[in-house]
């Protein structure tokens, strides 16, 4: 298995990657850590004529403090975010997550940027970003603007980037005091993609829910937020009972493939114990 | 056919090459430099046979590209030891029998060589997490955790 010839750049700007990518028309893609694109080009399921290595460009790999906010560049390992002092301080379940993608080696090389551009539908960071109601900073050659993450995917290995477009920053919003957490996932295999994961995070107020975020991924095309579900637990203790509606909701947002992994049923079940484990867990951390 | 001339230090010696860019950097390193220690079993990242460290990081050889890889450092499994003279790893693989047909194990050093270096690996438990991403078909698993064990109780 050996990819097809191409034309290589190296990009050593942004500006380069993006007009490197507006001269090939399409016909490009771009190389970040490349664990996802790499496989795609040896069983040739892609033949790009150009592929722009962006691991060169200087100043895309941060993760910083900034206000409210954290900005993450998006050349950012995701060994890199697994250790970040910032993002354990900050959003402790996202470092959570960074221990279920896939393994070491892949953790060396891959990338946040590369992992949202490419959408699996099983990943984990895709469902961080939503949860976390990312803003993706997304720059071509004509003009820079910003996308929320809800917005972001549009289908299976379908995001909203256009041919000569890049992602370049990831900007996550802080939590607010007081927010408990919850990560749950299930795979075939210690960093298989999930059969089944939802990430969860409930801000108190005053003894009760203020704020809730359920987000899950391997169960639809793209990774989902469940909004009806978070919406049954506003102003709601966990022990006034509505877990199980809750439970409930999340099951009915899901729409789950059958592959030779899982059937769609079991998956549909897992997602609902997975959100009732990641409930649990959020609120008595929050 | 264009190719890109390159200077990789591998195992500590500089190689310059000009390679095709889609020459892969596990076929960079057994096919023109002839270090054939470093195995290729999937070529789409599964297997993990082939990982080498790049910087000092373990990464796999099948999934970048040898250009990739112009002015870094590659450590394969031959930068360890000598028969002789093994590396502390090596002589506990030796020492626990952590091979049987030896396939994996070029994958398996360099994924521990990383794992000793980041992580506590305080339990059997994330000894295996770790290994997860290194198939053995001869599934020879228990003798390569406690190979891995016996080494981080050592230091």
């Amino acid at each position: 298995m050996k990819p097809a010839a191409f034309e290589y750049v190296v990009a050593d700007s942004v500006e380069m990657a993006v007009a490197s990518l507006a001269q090939a028309g399409g016909d490009a893609k771009i190389i970040a850590g490349g664990q996802s694109l790499v496989p795609m080009l040896n069983f040739r399921l892609l033949r790009p004529s150009v592929l722009v290595d962006i691991n060169r460009i200087p100043g895309l790999a941060h993760v910083r403090e900034d206000g409210n906010v954290v900005r993450v560049g998006a050349l950012t390992r995701h060994h890199q975010l697994e250790t970040s002092p910032v993002i354990a301080a900050h959003f402790p379940v996202l470092r959570e997550a960074m221990a279920h993608v896939a393994h070491l080696a892949i953790r060396n090389r891959g990338t946040i940027g590369g992992s949202l551009s490419h959408a699996d539908p099983a990943a984990e960071l895709p469902m961080m970003a939503m949860l976390l109601d990312a803003e993706l900073r997304i720059v071509s050659s004509a003009a820079t603007r910003t996308v929320a993450a809800r917005d972001f995917f549009r289908d299976a290995l379908s995001v909203d980037l256009a041919e000569d477009e890049i992602v370049t920053e990831i900007v996550l919003p802080k939590l607010p005091p007081n927010t408990g957490w919850g990560f749950e996932e299930v795979a075939r295999r210690s960093g298989d993609f999930a059969l089944a994961a939802v990430a969860m995070t409930l801000a108190l107020s005053d003894g009760r829910i203020a704020q809730a975020r359920i987000a899950m991924t391997g169960v639809a095309p793209t990774a989902r937020r469940v909004a009806e579900a978070e919406r049954l637990l506003i102003g709601q203790r966990l022990d006034d009972g509505v877990g199980s509606d809750v439970i409930e909701a999340v099951r009915a947002a899901a729409e789950p493939p059958t592959d030779l992994h899982a059937s769609s049923d079991y998956r549909r079940h897992l997602v609902g114990v997975l959100a009732a484990r990641a409930l649990a867990a959020a609120w008595s951390r929050a | 056919m264009s190719t890109r001339e390159i200077a990789v230090t591998v195992n500590g010696a500089v190689q310059r090459h000009a390679v095709e860019p889609r020459l892969l950097l596990s076929d960079f390193l057994r096919g023109t430099l002839g270090l054939t220690g470093t195995h290729i079993g999937c070529e789409h990242g599964v297997c993990g046979a082939c990982t080498v460290l790049l910087d000092g990081d373990s990464v796999r050889a099948c999934l970048m590209f040898a250009v990739q890889a112009d002015g870094c450092r590659v450590e394969t499994v031959e930068s360890l030891g000598r028969i002789g003279a093994l590396n502390p790893l090596q002589q506990s693989f030796h020492e626990h029998h952590a091979l049987q047909c030896g396939f994996c194990t070029p994958g398996m050093l360099m994924t521990a060589t990383d794992l000793l270096k980041k992580y506590p690996l305080a339990s059997d438990d994330e000894i295996r997490g770790g290994l997860s991403g290194n198939l053995c078909r001869c599934t020879g698993y228990e003798h390569i955790v406690a190979a891995i064990r016996a080494v981080k109780e050592r230091t």
